[in-house]
């Protein structure tokens, strides 16, 4: 009846895990008591679960983001803190087991589960606001999107208390994943949480082409389209191409650990590499996919507190379709030695230095931008400039490793992961944390607080260089990387070096915590009244914060790459209009989120093989789909009367922010 | 594209925006090119695997490429009838598009029929798809292609409900030529998966 699931599931005898799920629980419980006792379950069901409204749904995107950063966060901890004790004679405090666990459930939480969702719910918050537009294209299948990736990300939560997490490493490499080696339920969490937020990202790209393709507002020619737009648009394409390949080779493990079939296993003509070509296929994609969005942040950024035009738009455009394109043409640098000859490593040696080349266009951009401006140094300012210079230190160690014949010699070990995180934290992580501060007062209507924003980043800052630094030695050393125990007490200074940076970068996630508490209690002195907080130079700032449902009562024409910017100068902007008419908005609709809980138990009934379940929950997704296609009424009208009346309790704002200014 | 050669009635653009129909086509065409991915994944592990036979049956041994080419008939055919409850939609016949739908929806079925009857033979004669790596990625691929068949022909029983209840309302227009897009596509894949599987493995 309930196929594998048995009370011997959770892992009673771990006193670790067990704290951590209690833990949960009650963090859980205490948040369900306080909904109950401030009876928020109705705003919270009609405003937020059933919300087609890409701000909502965008703001959704990044909860479910810091929720699981604190997780992943959690786990980098333990990992080094394991790395500090067990040298020598010492064993540490975590079994093998457990440590395996954690260094895979890091690598999936982060990437899938933290920059997915952080990057998707600022293009949803910012995307359609700047190339003035009401709404994405299919606003529906966002919430789709939107919930899928939250059952995902609740599947990897379930697998801490129910069974266990994959002890494989986040990328999965078969044959260890196939059922021969890998026979818990563990690998499978893995596997369908995977899949599922996959499907999510999947729909999410083509919704965002579409939007930026289709519903730009007039004027608003490709080249005249905000530099975030672009890197997002690009972002986009990788998506709607790469994806479907990890659809595809997560499909065929499934196959192999299900159906007893011989894709990746070591027997019957089965072939492993395949598995590392196809992950790869997608996976180098996704470091574009979550990083050009990001150098689109530190863009908008930089040129809004230099007080400047971005230097080189038209080579920034350039530079990031020619990352595009390249990215599709580097995957086999992250198997150098699987054994392929020595024509095929040095072809993607070189295509891996060359990206190099429209990377370092960029770094020069952000410099010549700020060259001569006027910077203002609000937190925003601050990740940015961090970025810049640690993000070239993390390039050049890339240039290293994309030598086939010095691959050989650091792959698998800590310089690698040196590498990666110099690249992901400042790279994506900065950027995501700029961008979270910068767009703040538009989603929310209220500005962060910055002492608190700069501790954090101090915070960041510090413990990125104390925690990676020593790894690069500990690489070059020698030291492999997924280590829960070493005999070599050489290493042992650098990990506990490592260690600190760690306590380090914990204090500046809770300074971040502590902003967010603080600024939320100061909300009534931070306020936004003008709509525009940084004298922001694109369309976003053109309108309200937190905007009307409508985003924009008329549609603007663009005549600058700089729309909003362009206005202020020739005295366009804050004009009243002469009237208004009615709006069309989509309708709420819980589907998406009934979508996502199915998904979500079709996921585990399939995680503990309870088949009857998972026939019944995809069914019920089917019958979803055919009667939601089949709706015709899903829009409903906002009459020109409302829009009036909200327009004009934004120029009484516009007026009393003058006043008191 | 589609909607320069077809004309269909379509609900008034508003808001500025481009009107619900070019959205949607547009859209739609972006999720074909992503499932087209999906199969070229496949096809490309196909082209890995194929001949890891693993001492067990190899293409010859297996495939009667007469059946399969009843089965290629049967769906190239379908298209066609596909095409021509286009044509009926842009008449604003009614009673024929649903007819010509029908009659696509018969097709179908008698090829994810035949599909059916080819595969449980297999597995039958022991050739199942544990059996080898060729015979892993052969049941994946042609399978996958009849998953989406399956997944058309219930989407042609809607559409059948949906001209019935609604008529041929610019939304209804709008799903069928969407339909149509997905069906033409799957042909062209099974163009592909008959050509790569089925003719070369025989060759």
């Amino acid at each position: 009846m309930l196929g594998k699931l048995s009370l011997s599931a959770i892992p009673l005898h771990d006193p670790i895990v067990m704290g951590a799920v209690s833990g949960s629980i009650l963090l859980g419980l205490v948040i369900l008591v306080l909904i109950t006792y401030f009876r928020l379950w109705k705003p919270l069901w009609t405003d937020w679960l059933t919300s087609v409204d890409h701000k909502k749904i965008g703001i959704m995107y990044i909860v479910l983001a810091l929720v699981m950063l604190l997780r992943g966060i959690s786990d980098a901890i333990m990992m080094r803190a394991q790395q500090a004790m067990a040298a020598g004679a010492s064993q540490g405090y975590l079994p093998a087991d457990h440590f395996n666990q954690i260094f895979s459930a890091h690598g999936t939480i982060m990437i899938i589960f933290v920059a997915m969702p952080f990057i998707v719910g600022l293009m949803n918050i910012v995307i359609p606001l700047q190339i003035g537009s009401r709404d994405v294209a299919y606003p529906y299948l966002n919430a789709v999107s939107f919930w899928l990736t939250a059952a995902g990300a609740v599947l990897v939560m379930v697998s801490l208390g129910l069974g266990e997490f994959s002890k494989a490493g986040w990328s999965g490499y078969a044959p260890l994943t196939e059922q021969q080696y890998s026979p818990g339920t563990g690998v499978d969490y893995w596997l369908w949480a995977f899949q599922i937020a996959g499907v999510g990202s999947l729909l999410t790209s083509i919704n965002f082409l579409v939007t930026i393709i289709k519903m730009r507002a007039p004027g608003m020619t490709l080249m005249r389209m905000p530099i975030f737009v672009w890197t997002s648009l690009c972002t986009a394409v990788l998506m709607v191409l790469s994806f479907p390949v990890l659809t595809a080779a997560l499909g065929l493990l499934t196959m192999d650990r299900y159906l007893g079939m011989h894709f990746f296993t070591n027997t019957l003509g089965g072939n492993m590499m395949l598995y590392a070509n196809l992950f790869w296929i997608w996976g180098h994609p996704e470091v574009y996919i979550v990083i050009l969005p990001a150098f689109g942040i530190y863009s908008e950024v930089v040129a809004t507190f230099s007080g400047k035009p971005l230097f080189g738009y038209t080579s920034m455009v350039w530079a990031t379709a020619a990352i595009m394109v390249l990215s599709f043409s580097v995957w086999v640098h992250h198997f150098f030695t699987m054994g392929a000859s020595p024509a095929v490593n040095i072809f993607f040696g070189i295509t891996t230095m060359i990206i190099a080349v429209p990377t370092g266009v960029k770094i020069f951009n952000w410099l010549f931008t700020m060259y001569r401006g006027r910077i203002r140094f609000a937190t925003p300012m601050y990740w940015t400039a961090a970025f810049i210079a640690t993000f070239a230190v993390g390039g050049m160690a890339g240039i290293l490793l994309a030598s086939p014949a010095s691959d050989y010699v650091l792959h698998n070990s800590l310089f690698l992961i040196a590498h990666f995180h110099n690249m992901l934290i400042p790279g994506a992580l900065f950027s995501y944390l700029a961008g979270f501060t910068y767009w703040f007062p538009k989603a929310m209507g209220f500005r962060l607080n910055e002492k608190w924003g700069r501790r954090a980043f101090f915070g960041w800052l510090i413990g990125f260089y104390l925690s990676f630094v020593p790894l690069y030695i500990l690489g070059i050393m020698g030291m492999p990387r997924r280590m829960v125990h070493y005999d070599n007490l050489a290493w042992h200074p650098y990990l506990i070096v490592a260690a600190v940076g760690a306590a380090v970068i914990t204090f500046g996630v809770a300074c971040q915590l502590i902003q967010l508490a603080v600024s939320i209690k100061e909300r009534h002195a931070a306020r936004d009244l003008t709509g525009d907080p940084w004298g922001g130079r694109t369309l976003e700032w053109a309108i309200a914060s937190p905007p009307p449902i409508y985003n924009f009562a008329h549609i603007p024409e663009i005549r600058d790459i700089d729309a909003f910017m362009e206005m202020k100068e020739n005295g366009a902007a804050y004009r009243r209009p002469e009237g208004y008419t009615d709006i069309h908005m989509p309708k709420n609709t819980g589907a998406g989120f009934i979508n996502g809980a199915l998904a979500f138990v079709f996921g585990f009934a399939m995680i503990w093989y309870i088949w009857w379940l998972a026939i019944l929950c995809a069914l019920g997704i089917l019958v979803i789909m055919i009667v939601r296609a089949a709706d015709d009424d899903t829009h409903y009208t906002v009459p020109a009367a409302e829009v009036a009346r909200i327009e004009n309790q934004r120029y009484q704002q516009l007026a009393s922010a003058a006043a008191s200014a | 594209m589609t909607t320069e050669t077809l004309t269909i009635e379509t609900s008034a653009a508003h808001d500025g925006h481009a009107d619900p129909t070019e959205l949607q086509i547009f859209g739609f065409w972006l999720y074909v090119l992503s499932d087209l991915v999906l199969f070229a994944t496949l096809f490309a592990t196909y082209a890995v695997l194929g001949r890891n036979y693993a001492g067990g049956p190899t293409p010859k041994e297996m495939f009667d490429l007469p059946y399969v080419f009843g089965e290629t008939v049967l769906l190239l055919f379908s298209s066609a009838t596909c095409g021509l409850a286009i044509l009926a939609v842009q008449a604003h016949r009614k009673d024929r598009v649903w007819i010509w739908l029908a009659i696509t929806f018969v097709l179908g079925l008698a090829f994810v029929g035949m599909e059916l009857r080819e595969f449980s033979q297999l597995i039958l004669e022991g050739h199942r798809p544990e059996r080898s790596a060729f015979l892993s990625s052969f049941f994946t691929l042609v399978g996958t292609h009849g998953a989406h068949v399956t997944a058309g022909l219930i989407w042609i029983m809607a559409m059948i409900m949906q001209v019935f209840t609604k008529g041929l309302t610019p939304a209804v227009q709008s799903r069928l030529l969407r339909f149509s897009l997905f069906w033409h596509f799957l042909d062209i894949v099974w163009v592909g998966v008959f050509t790569v599987v089925y003719l070369m493995g025989v060759m």
